[in-house]
């Protein structure tokens, strides 16, 4: 545990929009699934492919004698997903209950809810946004040439669990950070708004630059994925580096540093 | 220790929870349903103000690559349907009545002697799926002009032939509606061709709506009358549609 200092590390408004769109990420993902299940198929290119195959990835469910299987396709490759997709406690679905929102089948309940919180986090993103360009939030989570050069060193540091508890962001949280919050969620909500049929006669480029309607839906799915996997590793990270002042730092801002980073104004520092 | 531990298992058992965290939602008569359908004024008023008349994107033949997928009813079995279908459709006739000056009786060779608009478009279903295919039609505008709304008129409605749904109460006739602003767009029209060949019973025939910056369930099949009203309150589950009266968006945009 660090032994220096308590900084005021997150202000109110970083906190409260990391909750908002904490919150709306975890309804969306699981909103998400129960969209995708009502047509458990990922395609590339404007269309669907019915009579011919432009599909790279295919949950569905197969009778095996008395028995369904569950059976997942990707890339033309097929595993047998039983318990998991395709087929989860005996009932032919893509995504098993736990994993949906409302648990039930159900696209309407799904999709109300998803387009709810999908405002939810456009307008906590907004928000964010433009408060961090005005109090300079922004700037920390941009790496610096001094940063990057030491990208090296920080890597090490990481695989070790050497943890460093300093006022700033060490520069492989700014790069997760910033991919998120400048990359991932903005294509999120880009390929969402390539999806919607009122959307596109608005802004029919979208639909040029994402390569098709199914195309945005499939980079739509693996952006998620994506978003899944940072979740993962953001948590790990927390644990590993002491959750206590970690969840601290978010809630009240309030994040205790080490002895040593008392005064050090350097990016990313390895002291 | 004891509170990572904690920690831990609290998340656990919050992702857990997850599935059935909002399974009240389902209910269309919570608070908490009507809290997140809220969203729906939203969406529906902000892509209004970015698409104003905007046309939906248009492809070329060389997109059509496989024939429209029919999906919800395919093939209606009322009677009078079925008599209609025997004859080519030759004694079909298209309504169009409530709040109008002017209203309409029009045979299938009135409808087709008309000028006609075709237009290659993507059916988007809700379900996620889409399909690129050739309409040929009248608009609707050409229709409403001669029909000529009264000012109270706000929606158009569309009543079909196709029961989908048989309950103990009766037959649940298809039926859609759309506001006035889809309803004059030049995209918006009745079609009677799919890829340059008669329109099939199982993709609407005689005559299908197509609404092209919607979903497809906007999209009504075997209509019988348009009638315009100022609510659609008084129709069906008082939704505005079928599928509106079991939860989905009357919106149906995105």
């Amino acid at each position: 545990m660090p032994q220096g200092p308590l900084i005021y590390r997150q202000r109110l408004i970083t906190r409260i929009t990391h909750w908002v769109w904490a919150i709306c990420l975890f309804f969306l993902l699981l909103t998400g699934l129960q969209i995708f299940n009502a047509h458990p198929t990922l395609n590339i290119g404007a269309e669907t492919g019915f009579e011919y195959d432009n599909a790279i990835l295919e949950i569905g469910a197969v009778e095996d004698g008395d028995t369904l299987k569950g059976v997942t396709r990707i890339f033309g490759t097929t595993f047998d997903t039983t318990g998991f997709l395709g087929v989860s406690d005996g009932q032919a679905r893509a995504f098993p209950a736990a994993l949906t929102i409302p648990s039930n089948q159900s696209l309407a309940t799904g999709r109300v809810i998803h387009f709810f919180f999908a405002w939810g986090l456009v307008i906590a993103l907004t928000v964010w946004l433009v408060a961090s360009a005005l109090n300079g939030h922004l700037r920390q989570l941009i790496p610096t040439l001094a940063d990057l050069r030491g990208l090296p060193r920080d890597i090490a540091d990481h695989a070790r669990l050497r943890f460093h508890h300093t006022p700033k962001y060490n520069v492989l949280q700014k790069l997760a950070y910033a991919s998120v919050l400048f990359v991932a969620l903005p294509l999120m909500i880009a390929t969402g708004l390539t999806m919607s049929p009122g959307f596109n006669a608005a802004a029919p480029w979208l639909l040029d630059v994402f390569g098709g309607r199914q195309t945005a839906r499939t980079i739509h799915f693996l952006i998620m994925v994506g978003l899944v996997g940072f979740f993962a590793v953001h948590m790990l990270m927390i644990l590993a580096a002491g959750p206590i002042n970690e969840i601290r730092s978010i809630i009240t801002g309030w994040y205790r540093t080490d002895r040593t980073a008392v005064g050090d104004t350097k990016e990313g520092s390895d002291v | 220790m004891f509170n990572r531990r904690k920690l831990l298992l609290g998340g656990a058992a919050f992702a857990l929870s997850g599935c059935k965290l909002l399974d009240g939602a389902n209910q269309s008569d919570s608070t908490l349903r009507a809290m997140f359908a809220s969203a729906e004024n939203l969406t529906r008023i902000s892509q209004r103000a970015a698409n104003h008349n905007a046309l939906a994107p248009e492809f070329t033949a060389a997109d059509i690559r496989q024939g429209q997928r029919p999906n919800g009813s395919t093939d209606p079995d009322g009677a009078e349907y079925l008599d209609l279908a025997a004859a080519g459709f030759a004694n079909y006739r298209l309504r169009i009545t409530g709040l109008v000056d002017n209203p309409l009786d029009l045979s299938y060779a009135q409808i087709k002697a008309l000028p006609a608009r075709s237009q290659i478009t993507r059916h988007d279903c809700v379900e996620g799926w889409s399909c690129i295919a050739k309409w040929t039609g009248v608009p609707l505008s050409t229709l409403l002009n001669s029909a000529r709304p009264k000012l109270t008129a706000r929606y158009a409605l569309f009543h079909c032939y196709d029961a989908i749904e048989r309950s103990l109460s009766g037959e649940v006739f298809y039926y859609e509606s759309i506001d006035l602003i889809d309803a004059y767009h030049p995209q918006t029209i009745l079609a009677y061709g799919l890829n340059d060949a008669a329109l099939p019973v199982a993709n609407g025939a005689p005559l299908r709506l197509r609404v092209e910056r919607q979903l497809g369930y906007k999209m009504a099949k075997y209509v019988h009358t348009i009638e315009l009203a100022d609510s659609f309150a008084p129709f069906g589950g008082g939704k505005g549609s079928y599928w509106a009266d079991r939860g989905y968006e009357w919106y149906a945009g995105i």
